[in-house]
């Protein structure tokens, strides 16, 4: 019997108003118990439909600790299912990325799939005659929103709208600024291994009290390199990139923060530190010509800093690079960072996406060192005894709670709370 | 005026030396060793070839190399509480290229790489490739390709240089 698992109240009592118990980042039951219920009942990014263009395309990757397949079908409809064999349970595909053309052949007995998991065919079948049922591969529910798929992994639950409403303006205009609109996966993906909960990063994202401290010895560094440099130099983009993250208190506070029903949220609801990069005319010539000037105009003037889909994607639209969680263990989670191609826009915005993500998102990254030296060491410090408690209480206000959608000041820990909420609203039995 | 042409030796010599200053902390004198327009480059897929459209490890010019040196000293790096150290264990460097009229010369160094900190450690498999120039005299280095073995994985925290 479980503390958690069997006791709906014990696992209640963990989320407090303003704090949450430490056992939320560190016990392995409760781990066990998000992957059943929270990772898999909410909607998981499992993919981008440019990384499975044509019939036949897979990517795979695991959920909720477990293995799927996200496919084009023949249909031209992308389908994810469940990577394991109706026979003995061997994944049908092993590769990360690939075309499987038709059919998914099992290498162990060749069963074999169509690609929307139906069975189409099983060696010498008169022997499977009508003892045991022969089942396909498991299908569960997904929806594409603007090229990204998700996936909800319980058959019944919350609609995918009803999931994420309003949160999706973020996508739109992550797709809204290419002058097509649409966005391709492009420049491969950075995989950080993180040794720590996955719900430190997410919060992080939002975190907005903590840049100018931890990212001091790298953006501060920055900062006063370039300040030694001769004033008619064009600033590079590194610097650009990394500078503002060593900006003060007010300038983060003023960015604002948005927080949804269901976990979602957003920082940089007024600008962000993506605000004062320089333009690059040839784009910005393109978009008012797709758009019409004033469209383009708000299109680029929203520049938001991250946006959490509440648990597993977190975007960056001004910055068109997107970091996914993929939570392994309740002290160990895999970041994934990938880049996207503006349709329709020169290089020059691919090579900035690159950039930024090869600064702030690689394992080699100076940012993204001093970030996973402070979740490591929360992981540790919070075994220490006499305090069980993590404080999220920075502007609560009791009337936030019943609230969908809240817009405050910047360096408040709504979003944390709010995630939290949505915790317990999909973590209870 | 004849370019002064390196031996095989002296490239040998300088990669060794390169590895050397790494190992021993001495990134100041590292840092000379690059080109005005030498880039440092770890690329994230295998035989990758274009560092600018494609995501990387690390890419990084003189500049963002001396923001990598300047933070290691500072006190507020604070994942370098406890410092990291590393050495490289390197095979025999071998000439690849020569072009004594362009002055330009490729080697290639297979190398085992270890980084610890604290109680932990992580290796690496990998390959060097220096591309190095003259300058008055003295080679330099214009890029340092690191190939990591597994550079596609999904990898921890590399703080100092392979």
């Amino acid at each position: 019997m479980g503390r958690y698992r069997d006791d709906a109240g014990a696992l209640k009592r963990l989320i407090e108003d303003q704090r949450v118990h430490r056992d939320v980042y560190t016990d392995a039951e409760v781990f066990q118990l998000e992957m059943e219920r929270l990772w898999s009942r909410t909607w998981i990014y499992v993919g981008h439909a440019s990384q499975v263009p044509n019939p036949g395309d897979f990517i795979t990757l695991d959920i909720a600790a477990q293995p799927v397949i996200t496919v084009r079908h023949t249909d031209n409809n992308i389908r994810v299912l469940l990577n394991r064999c109706a026979h003995k349970g061997t994944k049908v595909v092993y590769d990360a990325t690939g075309n499987t053309g038709k059919t998914f052949r099992c290498p162990y007995h060749a069963w074999t799939y169509r690609t929307d998991g139906s069975l189409l065919h099983v060696p010498l079948p008169e022997g499977y005659a009508s003892t045991v049922q022969r089942n396909g591969l498991t299908q569960v529910k997904s929806e594409t929103h603007r090229g990204f798929v998700f996936a909800r992994l319980a058959k019944d639950g919350i609609g995918f709208r009803d999931y994420f409403g309003d949160s999706l303006s973020s996508i739109d205009n992550l797709a809204d600024r290419s002058p097509e609109g649409e966005l391709e996966i492009a420049g491969g993906c950075l995989r950080y291994l993180h040794n720590c909960n996955w719900k430190m990063f997410v919060e992080n994202l939002n975190d907005t009290m903590h840049p100018m401290i931890a990212h001091a010895s790298s953006a501060g560094t920055a900062k006063r390199l370039w300040a030694g440099k001769l004033a008619e130099l064009p600033k590079p983009m590194a610097i650009e990139q990394i500078a503002p993250f060593a900006n003060d208190y007010k300038f983060f506070d003023d960015m604002g923060v948005r927080v949804y029903a269901h976990g979602h949220s957003f920082s940089g609801v007024n600008f962000s530190i993506h605000s004062s990069y320089s333009s690059v005319p040839e784009y910005e010539a393109a978009m008012k010509q797709a758009y019409g000037e004033e469209r383009a105009r708000a299109i680029l003037g929203t520049v938001r800093h991250n946006t959490v889909y509440y648990p597993s994607l977190t975007i960056k639209g001004a910055i068109q690079s997107i970091r996914v969680a993929r939570p392994l263990a309740a002290d160990r989670t895999l970041i994934e960072s990938w880049t996207f191609r503006l349709k329709g826009a020169p290089d020059a915005l691919l090579q900035r996406t690159v950039t930024y993500n090869r600064l702030i998102n690689s394992p080699m990254s100076v940012v993204g060192h001093d970030d996973l030296h402070c979740y490591r060491s929360i992981q540790e410090g919070l075994a220490a005894q006499g305090n069980e408690w993590v404080n999220l209480q920075r502007n609560f206000d009791s009337k936030e709670i019943e609230q969908q959608e809240i817009t405050a000041n910047g360096t408040s820990d709504i979003s944390m709370r709010n995630q939290f909420r949505a915790w317990r609203e999909f973590m209870l039995p | 005026m004849t370019p002064w042409g390196p031996t095989d030796t002296d490239l040998a010599r300088f990669v060794r030396r390169e590895a050397r200053l790494i190992d021993e902390r001495r990134f100041d004198e590292w840092y000379e060793l690059f080109a005005d327009d030498g880039y440092y480059w770890v690329p994230a897929a295998p035989g990758q070839a274009d560092p600018l459209n494609h995501n990387s490890l690390a890419y990084e010019d003189k500049l963002l190399l001396q923001l990598r040196v300047e933070r290691l000293k500072s006190p507020l790096a604070y994942s370098q509480k406890p410092a990291s150290r590393c050495l490289h264990v390197l095979q025999e460097p071998e000439v690849e290229k020569r072009d004594d009229a362009s002055g330009e010369y490729l080697t290639r160094t297979p190398f085992i790489y270890t980084e610890s900190r604290g109680d932990e450690s992580q290796r690496y498999a990998a390959v060097a490739w220096h591309t190095l120039v003259p300058l008055q005299e003295r080679l330099r280095i214009r890029l340092k390709r690191v190939d990591i073995l597994n550079c596609d994985a999904a990898l921890p925290s590399i703080q100092l240089f392979l």
